[in-house]
């Protein structure tokens, strides 16, 4: 039975798991210990707690448990990997390489480090959101210190050629840190075959809850060496003070075992839901522009523009399915996603633009359903549209139709 | 984001959607705003040339939600009016009907350059403007 409203925004968070949510329970009440308490039996079962669930994020993406640090969420995950190392290593070198495509928890922390004396690149990237790595190669120079670029990307879903940048950073020398929040979990991902010396994660996009994260620090070939952030009673061996989110981290670690058992069923079932939804828009309306690769993409990721139609008119007219736009009137700053931008692609197309993000509980009759309420929505817009008029008599506004 | 019911209202049943003949010398015709901006309001006039009533409007407008009710309200404020009337629609009456936010006054704003926009275009084509 179809049960309104629809979800299908989870690249921007998903619902706990029950079987999280379960794991989770006691560490709130009758196991509520301190992980740094060391002198009673509240505090082991608590510390016992907290390393079963670092080995379970470890196992996720091939680490060691000592290699992961718990934060708050992947933004101070960021923050934590690129400052931290910036300031480590500042008497190696003041460059640091980013991409413009990037989650403003990076670029935001870039620019920060800019007014701090640092050099920051921002590379382009192409018309399918992968980033060019000859560009990469050639602005590496003896000064750069780091190489931050994301897994996979929120809006478009666009995976980078992760081993092929971690490669050549490791040649170069040069530390390399993702953001692989949206990327573990939902596609393959192991910081040893993939040469990744920091890795940002958060629970709250893999099923888990909100407000606890890891950052992934190497111990081994290299050892990265982080500057805190945040200081205190040294916790998590002095790069994040704080007392520990037991029933967060608990949660995380039961997230993690779940994504990393289920990642292959669960892949191959929601690129099969995400091709249906694609096959099922396409077969019902014309000029609609997919964004981004389609060969390089999360399974669960779609991202299109609807030609001639506004897209915060569209999430209105079907307002029982939560999804996202590129459109500026859905944005905070007026301005269409900063993303579709840097791919090329015009503010016209960004502000037609819908993302979904189909997850765990989305199903095939959930599919079908936004696709027949979407195309008649469309359908019904564009009829209301001078654009689609102007396009259809052939007249000069046939620029949307790039 | 949430919207006046007024608002819901026009974009669930805008009123007068649609084209008049954009070379009949009773019609006149506003184009306004831009794709790149995310707002493109089209709103026509017919009007009576021996009354100087506005017999008919319609509208068609790519933009979001509070554009499209600030449009589809324009139009029926428009039927009936002298052109003299209309002129005096201004879009602060547009904003206080719908209830918009700060953020949708834009919207208001390309509505009523519309309106000045269509009925310029009557008076050129009518030798008046």
């Amino acid at each position: 039975m179809l049960k309104l409203p629809i979800y299908m925004d989870n690249h921007a968070t998903t619902p706990v798991d029950p079987r999280v949510l379960e794991a989770m329970l006691p560490y709130f009440t009758e196991r509520f210990g301190n992980a740094a308490s060391r002198n009673h039996a509240f505090g082991w079962q608590a510390e016992e707690a907290v390393e079963a669930a670092r080995k379970q994020v470890a196992d996720l993406i091939g680490a060691t448990a000592k290699e992961i640090v718990f934060t708050s969420g992947a933004t101070e995950s960021d923050n934590l990997a690129i400052k931290g190392a910036a300031l480590m290593y500042r008497e190696k070198g003041n460059h640091l390489i980013t991409v413009v495509t990037e989650h403003k928890a990076v670029i935001d922390t870039c620019k920060h480090l800019e007014k701090d004396g640092f050099v920051v690149t921002y590379l382009p990237v192409m018309r399918d959101g992968l980033v060019d790595l000859d560009a990469l190669r050639a602005a590496i120079t003896d000064k750069t210190i780091l190489i931050s670029i994301m897994a996979a990307n929120n809006e478009v879903g666009v995976v980078q050629p992760v081993a092929e940048i971690g490669r050549i950073a490791r040649e170069r020398g040069v530390l390399f840190h993702t953001d692989a929040v949206q990327a573990a979990g939902k596609v393959p991902f192991d910081v040893n075959a993939m040469n990744v010396d920091m890795a940002s994660l958060s629970a709250h996009k893999m099923y888990g809850p909100k407000g606890v994260g890891a950052l992934y620090v190497r111990r081994r070939n290299p050892r990265v060496l982080l500057a805190p952030i945040i200081d205190g009673g040294g916790h998590e061996r002095g790069m994040r003070s704080g007392t520990l989110n037991v029933p967060g981290i608990v949660g995380f670690g039961k997230a993690a075992a779940l994504c990393r058992e289920e990642l292959a069923t669960e892949s191959a079932r929601l690129t099969a839901l995400r091709n249906r939804l694609a096959d099922g828009l396409r077969g019902r309306l014309d000029e609609i522009v997919i964004n981004g690769s389609m060969e390089h993409r999360l399974p669960g990721n779609l991202n299109i523009s609807f030609a001639y139609v506004e897209g915060e008119s569209l999430l209105m007219g079907i307002s029982d399915v939560a999804v996202s736009s590129g459109s500026a009137c859905t944005s905070a700053t007026l301005e269409p996603s900063y993303v579709l931008k840097a791919m090329g692609i015009g503010d016209d197309m960004a502000h037609s633009s819908i993302r979904f993000g189909l997850g765990r509980f989305n199903t095939e009759e959930e599919v079908d359903f936004v696709v027949e309420k979407l195309s008649s929505v469309v359908a019904r817009l564009r009829e209301m549209s001078p654009l689609y008029e102007l396009a259809k008599e052939g007249g000069k506004l046939l620029k949307m139709a790039d | 984001m949430s919207y006046s019911e007024k608002v819901i209202e026009h974009y669930n049943n805008p009123r007068n959607v649609g084209s008049l003949p954009k070379d009949d010398a009773t019609v006149g015709t506003g184009l306004v705003g831009a794709p790149e901006c995310g707002d493109v309001m089209k709103l026509q006039v017919k009007v009576n040339p021996e009354t100087g009533v506005i017999d008919d409007a319609k509208f068609k407008t790519f933009g979001c939600g509070s554009a499209i009710a600030s449009s589809s309200l324009a139009t029926e404020w428009l039927k009936g009016k002298t052109l003299e009337q209309a002129l005096e629609i201004k879009n602060v009456d547009i904003v206080q009907e719908l209830s918009l936010p700060p953020v949708k006054i834009h919207c208001s704003v390309l509505a009523e350059d519309a309106i000045k926009a269509a009925i310029a275009d009557y008076k050129r084509k009518q030798g008046q403007g």
